[in-house]
């Protein structure tokens, strides 16, 4: 629970400086709050703003954007019983990024899971937009939030919790054989295209090592 | 359409488009069921996406290298977490690294 705290608290930091920022560059602040309430997915966000801001057309921002968080989909086949069925799927849905993914990912039980994705999702509802408010009124006053290392402590966090999956062999082997076919892709393909071509990593965990079950191979 | 007409449709592209991500994957899993070694499957599918934006927001920014600093943070946390650190230390430890190198004058 002290680590979901942390996160949405890190998180409210980066909202922080993602307002100041796109607020001095020219950016009106009821479409930086719109973008964090109706979206809630902040790298996409973030790109949306730098294109818009860069002069680019708005519908180009949002599909360059939709790349950026076509990953949502699989999320949401790998956690579909977490998000659970109902009015409950209706906000669940909305709440799903990759903090709230990754702690349910990280507990065992189903309803640790469950308890784990709602708080770190409310929390980030919260934070997010808070910090990304409070950004834009404090606009010039922040000027460089790097200097505080916020920006290692997002993929600090992915790891922290990526971790104990990857003492699985399978994973392991998937992840890294992922992380570096989308390490090497960044500097030649558009944002979010390099992320969903890791999925190919998963090639590399099968037929590896058997399943415990009686299925074989195939 | 003015320019405030088309932000707001990108910012409505961008939303709309984003949930029905989101709401894609729970949709087709009440439909139909999978065996255990799809759901593994998809489990891995899930570590490998979000590795690859681990690993590629350590790296870069705007496709470019993102700087020894940020960088070196990962690394700290990386090594924390193998030797299984408490969540919180790891997370401050990547921040403080890289905060320290900038200060340093490391970019």
């Amino acid at each position: 629970m002290r680590a979901i705290v942390l996160v949405c608290l890190a998180d409210g930091l980066v909202g922080i400086s993602y307002g100041a920022v796109a607020v001095n560059a020219g950016i009106e602040p009821w479409v930086i709050l719109a973008l964090t309430l109706l979206v809630l997915a902040g790298a996409s966000e973030i790109l949306f703003v730098g294109i818009v801001a860069a002069g680019g057309s708005p519908l180009t921002a949002a599909f360059a954007g939709l790349l950026v968080n076509a990953r949502h989909l699989p999320f949401g086949l790998a956690i579909h019983e977490v998000i659970g069925t109902g009015w409950r799927r209706v906000l669940g849905t909305h709440l799903m990024n990759d903090e709230s993914v990754v702690f349910a990912l990280d507990q065992d039980a189903l309803a640790r899971k469950r308890a784990a994705f709602w708080a770190c999702g409310l929390g980030i509802l919260l934070c997010w937009p808070v910090g990304a408010a409070i950004g834009v009124f404090a606009g010039s006053v922040i000027e460089d939030t790097d200097a505080f290392g916020l920006d290692a402590m997002f993929p600090a966090v992915l790891l922290a919790l990526v971790f104990p999956a990857l003492r699985v062999k399978r994973t392991r082997r998937a992840a890294l054989a992922g992380a570096v076919i989308a390490v090497v892709a960044t500097p030649f393909l558009p944002s979010g295209v390099p992320v969903l071509l890791a999925l190919v990593g998963l090639l590399f965990g099968l037929g590896r090592t058997k399943p415990t079950g009686t299925e074989t191979a195939s | 359409m003015n320019q405030p007409m088309l932000i707001l449709a990108g910012i409505v592209v961008l939303a709309v488009g984003t949930y029905a991500f989101r709401l894609a994957g729970p949709l087709l899993r009440t439909r139909a069921e999978v065996s255990e070694r799809v759901e593994a499957l998809l489990a891995d599918a899930a570590i490998v996406l979000l590795m690859a934006v681990l690993t590629t927001t350590a790296l870069s920014q705007d496709q470019q290298f993102a700087g020894f600093a940020r960088v070196a943070g990962v690394l700290v946390a990386a090594v924390l977490a193998w030797r299984r650190a408490p969540f919180v230390v790891i997370v401050l430890a990547a921040a403080v690294t890289t905060a320290l190198l900038r200060l340093a004058g490391v970019a």
